[in-house]
Protein backbone atom coordinates (compact mmCIF):
# COMPACT_ATOMS: atom_id res chain seq x y z
CA UNK A 1 0.00 0.00 0.00
CA UNK A 2 1.37 3.66 -0.52
CA UNK A 3 2.33 5.92 2.19
CA UNK A 4 -0.31 7.90 0.43
CA UNK A 5 -2.96 6.14 0.06
CA UNK A 6 -2.36 5.43 3.96
CA UNK A 7 -2.09 8.63 5.34
CA UNK A 8 -5.52 9.29 2.90
CA UNK A 9 -7.49 6.59 4.81
CA UNK A 10 -6.80 7.65 8.13
CA UNK A 11 -7.81 11.05 7.11
CA UNK A 12 -11.25 9.75 6.03
CA UNK A 13 -11.84 7.90 9.20
CA UNK A 14 -11.32 10.76 11.60
CA UNK A 15 -13.76 13.06 8.95
CA UNK A 16 -16.27 9.82 9.03
CA UNK A 17 -15.75 9.61 5.03
CA UNK A 18 -17.17 6.27 3.76
CA UNK A 19 -14.37 4.92 1.75
CA UNK A 20 -13.49 1.71 -0.23
CA UNK A 21 -9.89 0.30 -0.31
CA UNK A 22 -9.65 -1.26 -3.86
CA UNK A 23 -6.55 -3.37 -4.27
CA UNK A 24 -5.80 -5.22 -7.32
CA UNK A 25 -4.67 -8.65 -6.39
CA UNK A 26 -2.87 -9.13 -9.24
CA UNK A 27 0.24 -6.40 -8.06
CA UNK A 28 -0.98 -4.73 -5.06
CA UNK A 29 -1.90 -1.43 -6.90
CA UNK A 30 -4.16 -0.08 -4.67
CA UNK A 31 -6.77 2.85 -5.07
CA UNK A 32 -9.78 4.65 -2.58
CA UNK A 33 -12.72 4.69 -4.35
CA UNK A 34 -15.65 7.68 -2.80
CA UNK A 35 -18.82 6.01 -4.34
CA UNK A 36 -21.02 8.68 -2.66
CA UNK A 37 -19.37 11.28 -4.51
CA UNK A 38 -19.00 10.09 -7.97
CA UNK A 39 -21.61 11.39 -10.87
CA UNK A 40 -20.17 8.92 -13.40
CA UNK A 41 -20.57 4.44 -12.87
CA UNK A 42 -18.38 2.50 -13.79
CA UNK A 43 -17.79 -1.69 -12.53
CA UNK A 44 -15.51 -0.26 -9.45
CA UNK A 45 -18.18 2.22 -8.50
CA UNK A 46 -20.88 -0.20 -8.46
CA UNK A 47 -19.15 -2.45 -6.80
CA UNK A 48 -17.97 0.07 -4.30
CA UNK A 49 -21.32 0.97 -3.21
CA UNK A 50 -22.33 -2.94 -2.90
CA UNK A 51 -19.31 -3.34 0.09
CA UNK A 52 -20.53 -0.34 1.70
CA UNK A 53 -23.72 -0.74 2.37
CA UNK A 54 -23.05 -4.51 2.88
CA UNK A 55 -20.49 -3.71 5.47
CA UNK A 56 -18.19 -6.59 3.72
CA UNK A 57 -15.28 -6.47 1.82
CA UNK A 58 -14.66 -8.64 -1.44
CA UNK A 59 -13.17 -10.14 -4.03
CA UNK A 60 -14.49 -8.49 -7.40
CA UNK A 61 -13.68 -9.59 -10.57
CA UNK A 62 -12.13 -6.89 -12.59
CA UNK A 63 -11.26 -6.61 -16.42
CA UNK A 64 -7.75 -6.64 -15.65
CA UNK A 65 -8.12 -9.18 -12.79
CA UNK A 66 -9.24 -9.45 -9.19
CA UNK A 67 -9.57 -6.55 -7.41
CA UNK A 68 -10.25 -7.25 -2.99
CA UNK A 69 -12.69 -4.39 -2.17
CA UNK A 70 -12.49 -2.96 1.58
CA UNK A 71 -14.74 -1.01 3.16
CA UNK A 72 -14.31 1.44 5.86
CA UNK A 73 -17.87 2.66 6.97
CA UNK A 74 -18.34 5.16 9.78
CA UNK A 75 -18.36 3.80 13.16
CA UNK A 76 -22.06 2.26 13.81
CA UNK A 77 -23.89 4.93 16.48
CA UNK A 78 -25.40 4.14 19.55
CA UNK A 79 -27.82 6.92 21.12
CA UNK A 80 -28.52 6.71 24.83
CA UNK A 81 -31.27 8.71 25.72
CA UNK A 82 -31.44 8.72 29.63
CA UNK A 83 -28.36 8.86 31.86
CA UNK A 84 -29.29 6.77 34.08
CA UNK A 85 -27.35 3.81 36.56
CA UNK A 86 -27.40 1.48 33.25
CA UNK A 87 -26.34 4.26 30.98
CA UNK A 88 -22.94 4.23 32.27
CA UNK A 89 -21.87 0.43 31.41
CA UNK A 90 -23.78 0.90 28.40
CA UNK A 91 -22.06 3.43 27.07
CA UNK A 92 -18.78 2.09 27.56
CA UNK A 93 -19.64 -1.08 26.30
CA UNK A 94 -21.23 0.18 23.47
CA UNK A 95 -17.82 1.61 22.69
CA UNK A 96 -15.59 -1.39 22.87
CA UNK A 97 -17.87 -2.59 20.65
CA UNK A 98 -17.11 -0.10 18.21
CA UNK A 99 -20.26 2.72 18.40
CA UNK A 100 -19.69 6.26 18.21
CA UNK A 101 -21.86 6.79 21.76
CA UNK A 102 -24.53 9.31 22.05
CA UNK A 103 -26.09 10.54 25.71
CA UNK A 104 -29.13 12.44 26.06
CA UNK A 105 -30.26 14.05 28.87
CA UNK A 106 -31.38 17.29 29.89
CA UNK A 107 -30.55 16.92 33.84
CA UNK A 108 -27.49 17.72 33.26
CA UNK A 109 -26.23 16.41 37.29
CA UNK A 110 -27.63 13.04 35.63
CA UNK A 111 -25.60 13.84 31.95
CA UNK A 112 -22.38 14.95 33.69
CA UNK A 113 -18.96 14.09 32.57
CA UNK A 114 -17.70 13.36 35.91
CA UNK A 115 -20.02 10.29 35.05
CA UNK A 116 -19.79 10.21 31.69
CA UNK A 117 -15.97 10.38 30.98
CA UNK A 118 -15.23 11.00 27.30
CA UNK A 119 -18.77 10.07 25.90
CA UNK A 120 -20.58 12.84 23.86
CA UNK A 121 -23.07 14.51 26.22
CA UNK A 122 -25.85 16.52 24.81
CA UNK A 123 -28.18 18.43 27.36
CA UNK A 124 -31.05 19.15 24.81
CA UNK A 125 -34.51 18.31 25.04
CA UNK A 126 -34.86 14.54 22.98
CA UNK A 127 -36.79 15.76 20.29
CA UNK A 128 -34.18 18.11 19.43
CA UNK A 129 -31.31 16.13 19.97
CA UNK A 130 -32.60 13.52 18.02
CA UNK A 131 -33.72 15.92 15.48
CA UNK A 132 -29.72 16.86 15.46
CA UNK A 133 -28.22 14.00 15.11
CA UNK A 134 -30.50 12.14 12.46
CA UNK A 135 -30.24 8.22 12.94
CA UNK A 136 -29.59 6.32 10.39
CA UNK A 137 -30.05 2.33 9.32
CA UNK A 138 -26.34 1.95 11.11
CA UNK A 139 -27.71 3.50 14.26
CA UNK A 140 -29.20 1.80 17.48
CA UNK A 141 -31.47 3.97 20.32
CA UNK A 142 -31.97 2.67 23.27
CA UNK A 143 -34.25 4.86 26.33
CA UNK A 144 -33.59 4.08 29.71
CA UNK A 145 -35.18 6.98 31.70
CA UNK A 146 -38.81 5.58 32.94
CA UNK A 147 -40.19 9.01 32.25
CA UNK A 148 -42.47 9.43 29.53
CA UNK A 149 -41.58 13.35 28.99
CA UNK A 150 -38.60 12.45 27.91
CA UNK A 151 -38.49 8.72 26.55
CA UNK A 152 -41.95 9.16 23.94
CA UNK A 153 -40.31 12.04 22.14
CA UNK A 154 -37.54 10.28 21.48
CA UNK A 155 -39.35 7.02 20.32
CA UNK A 156 -40.93 8.90 18.05
CA UNK A 157 -38.24 9.95 17.05
CA UNK A 158 -36.95 6.57 16.01
CA UNK A 159 -39.86 5.63 15.25
CA UNK A 160 -39.70 7.68 12.30
CA UNK A 161 -35.90 7.26 11.25
CA UNK A 162 -34.62 4.07 9.67
CA UNK A 163 -32.40 3.24 13.17
CA UNK A 164 -31.61 -0.40 13.04
CA UNK A 165 -32.60 -1.10 16.23
CA UNK A 166 -35.06 1.26 18.84
CA UNK A 167 -34.99 -0.06 22.51
CA UNK A 168 -37.16 0.86 25.82
CA UNK A 169 -36.60 -0.04 28.98
CA UNK A 170 -39.34 -0.51 31.23
CA UNK A 171 -41.79 -3.51 32.16
CA UNK A 172 -44.44 -5.41 30.66
CA UNK A 173 -47.03 -3.14 31.86
CA UNK A 174 -44.60 -0.27 31.57
CA UNK A 175 -44.11 -1.12 27.79
CA UNK A 176 -47.69 -1.77 27.12
CA UNK A 177 -49.01 1.72 28.30
CA UNK A 178 -46.32 3.24 26.30
CA UNK A 179 -47.92 1.47 23.71
CA UNK A 180 -50.89 2.79 24.35
CA UNK A 181 -49.72 6.33 24.24
CA UNK A 182 -47.69 5.96 21.11
CA UNK A 183 -50.95 4.83 19.30
CA UNK A 184 -52.32 7.73 20.77
CA UNK A 185 -50.20 9.62 19.07
CA UNK A 186 -50.65 7.97 15.49
CA UNK A 187 -48.28 5.16 14.95
CA UNK A 188 -49.33 1.94 13.31
CA UNK A 189 -48.74 -1.83 15.12
CA UNK A 190 -46.46 -2.43 12.78
CA UNK A 191 -43.99 0.64 13.31
CA UNK A 192 -44.46 0.14 17.16
CA UNK A 193 -43.37 -3.75 16.93
CA UNK A 194 -39.87 -2.13 16.06
CA UNK A 195 -39.40 -1.23 19.92
CA UNK A 196 -37.69 -3.91 21.50
CA UNK A 197 -39.60 -3.68 25.04
CA UNK A 198 -38.64 -4.37 27.46
CA UNK A 199 -35.34 -3.85 26.41
CA UNK A 200 -32.62 -6.69 26.04
CA UNK A 201 -31.93 -10.42 26.42
CA UNK A 202 -33.30 -12.53 29.21
CA UNK A 203 -30.72 -13.35 31.00
CA UNK A 204 -31.89 -12.74 34.02
CA UNK A 205 -29.69 -9.40 34.61
CA UNK A 206 -29.70 -7.85 37.68
CA UNK A 207 -27.25 -5.33 38.31
CA UNK A 208 -26.69 -1.92 35.97
CA UNK A 209 -23.76 -3.48 34.16
CA UNK A 210 -25.83 -7.07 33.48
CA UNK A 211 -28.47 -5.31 31.78
CA UNK A 212 -25.92 -3.14 29.85
CA UNK A 213 -24.62 -6.63 28.50
CA UNK A 214 -28.53 -7.97 28.08
CA UNK A 215 -28.87 -4.76 26.13
CA UNK A 216 -25.13 -4.58 23.82
CA UNK A 217 -26.02 -8.30 23.05
CA UNK A 218 -29.81 -7.85 21.75
CA UNK A 219 -28.34 -4.90 19.83
CA UNK A 220 -25.59 -7.03 18.57
CA UNK A 221 -27.95 -9.96 17.76
CA UNK A 222 -30.24 -7.42 15.87
CA UNK A 223 -27.38 -6.30 13.83
CA UNK A 224 -25.94 -9.36 12.87
CA UNK A 225 -28.16 -11.73 12.16
CA UNK B 1 -9.54 11.68 21.45
CA UNK B 2 -10.33 8.87 19.39
CA UNK B 3 -12.37 6.50 20.54
CA UNK B 4 -14.65 5.90 17.40
CA UNK B 5 -12.59 2.53 16.61
CA UNK B 6 -11.41 1.33 19.87
CA UNK B 7 -12.80 -2.31 18.41
CA UNK B 8 -10.37 -2.70 15.54
CA UNK B 9 -7.27 -1.60 17.66
CA UNK B 10 -6.66 1.52 15.13
CA UNK B 11 -4.60 -0.25 12.92
CA UNK B 12 -4.21 1.91 10.22
CA UNK B 13 -3.68 4.84 12.78
CA UNK B 14 -1.38 2.61 13.91
CA UNK B 15 0.52 1.98 10.67
CA UNK B 16 0.45 5.60 10.09
CA UNK B 17 1.96 6.71 13.05
CA UNK B 18 4.70 4.14 13.04
CA UNK B 19 5.85 5.34 9.20
CA UNK B 20 5.51 9.14 10.99
CA UNK B 21 8.17 7.54 13.19
CA UNK B 22 10.33 6.67 10.71
CA UNK B 23 9.27 2.94 11.16
CA UNK B 24 9.06 0.26 8.14
CA UNK B 25 5.62 -0.95 8.32
CA UNK B 26 3.62 -3.83 6.39
CA UNK B 27 0.13 -4.95 6.62
CA UNK B 28 -1.62 -7.98 6.51
CA UNK B 29 -5.23 -8.19 5.15
CA UNK B 30 -8.02 -11.01 5.16
CA UNK B 31 -9.23 -11.14 1.57
CA UNK B 32 -11.45 -14.36 1.65
CA UNK B 33 -12.61 -17.13 3.89
CA UNK B 34 -14.22 -20.61 3.98
CA UNK B 35 -16.07 -22.42 6.49
CA UNK B 36 -15.54 -21.03 9.95
CA UNK B 37 -13.04 -18.20 9.56
CA UNK B 38 -12.33 -16.28 13.08
CA UNK B 39 -12.25 -13.17 11.70
CA UNK B 40 -13.84 -11.73 8.56
CA UNK B 41 -12.39 -10.39 5.41
CA UNK B 42 -11.49 -6.97 5.86
CA UNK B 43 -9.78 -7.72 8.71
CA UNK B 44 -6.45 -6.42 9.55
CA UNK B 45 -2.98 -6.46 11.14
CA UNK B 46 -0.14 -4.02 11.28
CA UNK B 47 3.49 -5.13 11.41
CA UNK B 48 6.19 -2.67 12.59
CA UNK B 49 9.79 -3.27 11.33
CA UNK B 50 10.77 -5.13 15.00
CA UNK B 51 8.17 -7.46 14.21
CA UNK B 52 5.35 -5.70 17.44
CA UNK B 53 1.98 -5.56 15.70
CA UNK B 54 -1.46 -4.72 16.44
CA UNK B 55 -4.83 -6.23 15.29
CA UNK B 56 -5.54 -9.85 14.34
CA UNK B 57 -6.66 -11.81 11.02
CA UNK B 58 -7.58 -14.71 13.27
CA UNK B 59 -8.03 -16.24 16.41
CA UNK B 60 -4.13 -16.16 16.84
CA UNK B 61 -3.51 -19.41 15.43
CA UNK B 62 -1.19 -18.22 12.15
CA UNK B 63 -0.57 -14.30 13.75
CA UNK B 64 3.14 -15.97 14.27
CA UNK B 65 3.40 -16.79 10.51
CA UNK B 66 1.56 -14.04 8.91
CA UNK B 67 4.00 -11.45 10.72
CA UNK B 68 7.04 -13.48 9.67
CA UNK B 69 5.81 -13.40 6.02
CA UNK B 70 5.02 -9.65 5.90
CA UNK B 71 8.20 -8.62 7.35
CA UNK B 72 9.82 -10.41 4.14
CA UNK B 73 7.41 -7.97 2.17
CA UNK B 74 9.64 -5.28 3.47
CA UNK B 75 12.72 -6.39 1.90
CA UNK B 76 10.91 -7.91 -1.28
CA UNK B 77 8.86 -4.70 -1.73
CA UNK B 78 6.34 -6.93 -3.23
CA UNK B 79 2.48 -8.17 -2.12
CA UNK B 80 2.12 -11.74 -1.26
CA UNK B 81 -1.22 -13.86 -0.95
CA UNK B 82 -0.67 -16.15 1.61
CA UNK B 83 -3.38 -19.32 2.10
CA UNK B 84 -3.78 -21.09 5.72
CA UNK B 85 -6.45 -24.11 6.68
CA UNK B 86 -6.67 -27.51 7.90
CA UNK B 87 -5.48 -28.75 4.28
CA UNK B 88 -3.09 -26.72 3.70
CA UNK B 89 0.87 -28.57 4.21
CA UNK B 90 1.52 -26.23 6.64
CA UNK B 91 -1.57 -27.02 8.61
CA UNK B 92 0.51 -29.35 11.40
CA UNK B 93 2.39 -25.95 11.86
CA UNK B 94 0.18 -23.10 11.79
CA UNK B 95 -3.08 -24.30 10.55
CA UNK B 96 -6.57 -23.06 11.90
CA UNK B 97 -7.83 -25.17 14.80
CA UNK B 98 -11.21 -24.11 13.67
CA UNK B 99 -10.77 -25.85 10.25
CA UNK B 100 -11.98 -22.62 8.50
CA UNK B 101 -9.35 -22.14 5.88
CA UNK B 102 -8.90 -18.27 4.91
CA UNK B 103 -6.43 -16.07 2.46
CA UNK B 104 -4.72 -13.28 3.87
CA UNK B 105 -2.53 -10.72 1.63
CA UNK B 106 0.55 -8.75 3.22
CA UNK B 107 2.08 -6.35 1.79
CA UNK B 108 4.72 -2.99 2.63
CA UNK B 109 3.68 0.16 2.67
CA UNK B 110 5.62 2.19 0.20
CA UNK B 111 6.77 5.59 -0.52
Amino acid sequence: MDAGILAQLVEDRAAKRPAVLATRLTDGFGKLVYPAEKQEENWLIKASHEVLASDRAAVIAGPDGDWFLNPFNPPLRLIVVGAVHIAQPLARMGQLAGYDVTVIDPRTSFASENRFPDIDLRHDWPDEAMAALAPDTRTAVVTLTHDPKLDDPALQAALKSPAFYIGALGSKKTHAARVARLKEAGFKDVDIARIYGPVGLSIGAKSPAEIAISIMAEITETLRQ
Amino acid sequence: MNSQNISDDNVLENAANWRAQGRKVALATVIETWGSAPRPTGSQLAIRDDGSFVGSVSGGCIEGDVVTRALETLTSGKPEILEYGVSDAMAWEVGLACGGRIRVMVEPVTG
